[in-house]
């Protein structure tokens, strides 16, 4: 059963430039476990289109199969949503996305989704650099069929029943990196202020962006000994750089000192303002941001934030230079030939 | 042996006597795959075809690039049989040593076995009763010529030349096709021209020509066209308006999507700014075809993707929950023989139940079954539209004979008045009048609801899609009864399907017998013919050709009307006459299997026989007097 939220709000709640206060970007009631991860990003996805004055019905949510699958539910409810089957957004997503290049798409995946069942469509959903937003929401388990180890379980992370895990783990953020993925994010659940303006650059961002958020289960995976808890994630996270994300029409206002901030611009003009924790870090070194997430690994520590961005991504739709006008406008004038042409056509079978 | 208007010289057919006849013999050319030989033979067919004389060609080839026997069997016939024969060949042209022994053994007495004698013929090779026609193919080219490629690839036009003066082939039809074919690439023309004459010359010069087969012009063939049926569906998907072509290369359906994008990126392109109307993507695999096609799809582009037997088998979790979400798919199934890799390259109607009943949990499709590459094109384009006007996949059911080989057909047809019915989908201004939207509500009585585009309207039209069960609303909910209700709805809308997918043609016969003929696809040209010859033989049957599922009022009702009816198919477990049996409650013992599967097209012999084994077995009544003019 979906549950209806109470319509009533605080009447003082903020507007955004398009008029429309957060509630307006919400989905309906989660019916996921008190305390998963997943809710804390879909209340993330919420405040980023709030805050990127994203009209809700412009965005078009598709999802897999799973516990993550189901969240686009519990966020903008004016968004067409589609749950397809296991595995198989990536190419759902690519469909929709090359019948209208207009609407911004976000993909809600899980670790089992993503790097089980759909490791094929992940690896060529990122190598079209299809514009798209795509979430992983990654707890190192399958919480719907209750608690089985997935593919992104660390090797020796124990289970609930305390087996280490003999098998060595998927990283998707780095196999993205290696397919040449133009925008590469990982982040935590539960560090909104990281999260939000790394979804919002990955809106903004022209092609592939991956998140991969680690999403702890509160069920299944939150026990001594995994390494997808929250304690342990957040004993374990290290940030690569904190970044802000300045849509393109707003002041510069930056906490920073200078010096210690690089910019990136995007397409449309907006910037990523990146500010290093660490001075070597650059993130825009695909080489040196692979290399990074695997010394990280090394070191038992989970490297966060925006690891790779690409800022002149060209993405499929300018691969393919497919029509300005979003393919599912087109009409019949612009799609039938003619008869004449038909004629000729026939000519050249005689 | 062709029995149409094939004359024997003498009585026995077993001496060295040369069979006569015009425009009514088959050739065969025995080739090595990857020498270049299929244009040349093509030529050779299409020059036939030019001449005005009914013909057909069938490509008949291994699941191999170089190196294994391949063979092109061209069917002349002036009667209009485009069936394939099925008999032995009456020329054939052996240029594979490989298949030399098998190859020899097919010409059928009388016939002619034309072959290289650069070295001489091995004793084995001494039939008595066939005419051998030793022709240097290799010594000419090597005189003219030094690169090795080119040597092979002018032999075979060499042979060509040479079939030109032993069957009266015309000469300046061939050197018109060569023009065509090398048009833009001038400088190929000349050495072509020249290999043409270098056969023509030396077979002229050597053998007493025409032989017993021989062409001659007629004007058969006036507005045909000769094309493959996959061109034909390529060329609906762009006149249906399909923007989107998702697909992953298998055999025989590859060439649906390179000929869709072959006449998309000349037909499609935005003049303004050159930018592509239409996109083709080649998947990772058929899951991903497909799920690209239903994402187009539910976002309002007209979307199909093509493939074979295998592509499937892999997309049918997708095609369920496209009939679930009611999201428009089109799927052009190019069938072949199957399992998996078993005979990729043969051709089979084995797709039939795995189509209609495709993906777990209670689905039945809508199917269509072209015939010809006409209907190849008419069926896509209107694929299209049945799909967004039903919200379902549409399966298209062709195959490989149809698919890949060159046929006769009517020039393809399109009405420029013609609108894309684009279904019922509710506009923002609908929406914005306040027009109750319920994804899944049953408005206008006939089981189809309505939908909306993403990104339609503010506040209101937007719905979560999904497998899972759902009210009329598209709120989720796991209640038995809102699942039942629209799980009957599915069906009715089935119904609906009725409305507007073509209906059967029945071909009713003067004096017809109570035995009846259910055929479909690629088997009509060689029932055509096998009416004939069972007509011959004294039983006249009436026949309906089935263009979609599901049936039609009327096939129930031809059913009804006679005792016993034949449904002949190409599949070993008769599966369309499982379909009538299910679908309609027909008593089985009423369905007559007529099943050819071996993976060559069906042939009019072959039906002919099984039907007079039955019908020679069986007290045949007539089921209407033959009575002439007061018919009807």
């Amino acid at each position: 059963m979906s549950y209806v939220k109470p319509s009533f709000r605080h009447p003082d709640l903020p507007h955004n430039r398009i008029g429309l206060t957060e509630a307006s970007y919400e989905g309906a009631i989660s019916t996921l476990c008190a305390g998963c991860g997943h809710d804390s990003i879909s209340a993330a996805i919420v405040r980023a289109c709030w805050e990127l004055d994203l009209p809700p019905h412009r965005v078009a949510k598709l999802s897999g199969i799973g516990c993550s699958s189901k969240s686009p539910t519990y966020f903008l409810n004016q968004a067409h949503g589609f749950n397809t089957v296991h595995g198989r957004m990536p190419s759902v997503a690519t469909g929709a996305n090359v019948a209208n290049r207009d609407l911004v798409y976000f993909g809600v995946s899980g670790d089992g989704d993503s790097a089980s069942i759909g490791m094929g469509q992940f690896a060529h959903v990122v190598r079209r650099n299809l514009n798209m937003v795509y979430v992983i929401e990654n707890n190192g388990c399958y919480g719907l069929t209750k608690g089985q180890e997935s593919a992104t379980q660390d090797r020796g992370s124990k289970t609930r029943k305390g087996s280490a895990n003999p098998f060595a783990s998927i990283d998707l953020v780095g196999v993205a990196l290696q397919l040449g993925a133009t925008f590469v994010g990982r982040s935590f659940s539960g560090d909104k202020n990281q999260l939000v303006p790394l979804i919002k650059a990955a809106i903004k961002h022209k092609g592939f962006a991956l998140l991969d958020v680690v999403s702890p289960c509160v069920t299944f995976n939150n026990h001594e000994g995994s390494t997808k808890s929250y304690d342990y994630t957040r004993d374990h996270i290290e940030t690569g750089v904190i970044m802000d994300f300045v849509p393109m029409k707003d002041e510069i206002r930056t906490s920073y000192e200078p010096g210690e901030t690089v910019e990136v611009t995007l397409h449309d003009g907006s910037a990523i303002h990146l500010h290093k924790a660490d001075s070597s870090y650059d993130a825009t070194d695909r080489q040196a941001a692979i290399n990074a997430v695997q010394s990280h690994k090394e070191d038992g520590k989970l490297l966060t934030g925006l690891i790779y961005i690409d800022p002149d991504s060209e993405d499929f739709h300018e691969m393919m230079g497919t029509s300005d006008t979003p393919l599912n406008q087109l009409s019949k004038r612009e799609l039938s030939p003619t008869a004449e042409t038909l004629a000729r056509i026939n000519q050249s079978f005689c | 042996m062709s029995e149409n208007s094939s004359v024997v010289e003498s009585g026995s057919k077993k001496g060295s006597n040369k069979l006569k006849a015009v425009n009514d013999f088959v050739v065969k050319f025995a080739n090595v795959n990857g020498s270049g030989s299929s244009s040349a033979n093509h030529m050779f067919a299409k020059a036939v075809f030019r001449m005005g004389i009914p013909v057909s060609a069938r490509n008949i080839f291994p699941s191999n690039i170089q190196g294994l026997p391949t063979w092109y069997e061209v069917r002349i016939n002036e009667a209009g049989h485009t069936g394939r024969r099925g008999e032995g060949c009456d020329l054939m042209v052996c240029v594979n040593p490989q298949s030399m022994p098998q190859d020899y053994k097919e010409v059928l007495p009388g016939g002619y076995f034309v072959y290289d004698a650069t070295k001489p013929l091995d004793l084995r090779y001494q039939r008595s009763d066939i005419t051998h026609i030793g022709i240097p193919f290799t010594e000419i080219t090597n005189a003219e010529w030094a690169d090795a490629r080119q040597r092979q690839l002018f032999k075979n036009v060499v042979y060509v030349g040479a079939l030109s003066a032993l069957l009266q082939l015309d000469f300046e039809v061939l050197t018109d096709l060569v023009k065509d074919q090398f048009k833009g690439k001038e400088k190929l023309i000349q050495p072509n021209i020249h290999a043409l004459e270098l056969g023509y010359r030396y077979a002229e010069k050597n053998f007493d020509c025409p032989l017993g087969f021989r062409l001659e012009a007629r004007d058969s063939n006036k507005g045909k066209i000769f094309i493959d049926g996959n061109t034909a569906c390529g060329l609906g998907a762009v006149y249906g308006g399909a923007t989107v072509c998702a697909w992953y290369p298998i055999t025989p359906s590859t060439s649906v999507a390179e000929a869709y994008e072959r006449y998309a990126s000349r037909l499609r392109i935005d003049a303004a700014n050159g930018k592509k109307n239409y996109i083709s993507i080649q998947a990772e695999d058929e899951l991903a075809a497909m799920g690209m096609v239903i994402g187009a799809g539910w976002n309002g582009a007209r979307a199909f993707t093509a493939t074979s037997g295998p592509g499937v088998s892999l997309m049918n979790e997708f095609l369920g929950l496209a009939y679930f979400a009611e999201v428009p798919a089109v799927l052009i199934d190019v069938q072949r023989a199957g399992p998996s890799t078993g005979m990729p390259t043969k051709t089979q109607q084995s797709d039939v139940l795995e189509a209609a009943y495709a993906s777990h949990g209670d689905t039945k499709h809508v199917l269509l079954f072209p015939s010809d590459p006409k209907d190849c094109f008419d069926q896509t384009a209107q694929a299209f539209d049945l799909a967004e006007r039903l919200q379902t996949p549409i399966i298209m059911l062709t195959d490989l004979d149809l698919g890949m080989n060159d046929w006769m057909s009517d020039p393809l047809e399109w009405d420029d008045e013609r609108n894309l019915d684009r279904g019922k989908v509710m506009t923002a201004e609908e929406l914005e009048a306040g027009t109750d939207f319920g994804r899944y509500l049953d408005v206008d009585g006939d089981a189809i609801p309505y939908r909306t585009y993403p990104g339609t309207h503010p506040a209101r039209g937007a719905y979560f899609n999904r497998g899972t069960s759902r009210d009329e609303y598209a709120r989720y909910t796991e209640n038995g009864d809102a699942y039942v209700r629209n799980m009957q709805r599915l069906e009715r809308k089935f119904e609906t399907a009725l409305q507007y997918t073509p209906a059967p043609v029945i071909t009713e016969r003067q004096g017809a017998s109570s035995y009846g003929v259910i055929h479909f696809g690629t088997t009509r040209q060689a029932l055509e013919e096998a009416m004939q010859r069972v007509g011959e033989a004294g039983y006249q049957l009436d026949d309906l050709r089935l263009r979609s599922f599901p049936f039609h009022a009327e096939v129930r009702d031809f059913i009804e009307r006679h005792d016993f009816v034949f449904v002949v198919e190409q599949n070993r477990d008769a599966q369309m006459r499982t379909l009538l049996v299910n679908e309609l409650d027909i008593d089985p013992n009423r369905l007559i299997k007529v099943l050819h599967y071996d993976g060559t097209p069906i042939n009019a012999t072959f039906i002919a026989d099984r039907m007079l084994e039955c019908l020679g077995d069986a007290k045949v009544t007539p089921l209407r007097a033959a009575k002439g003019a007061n018919d009807a």
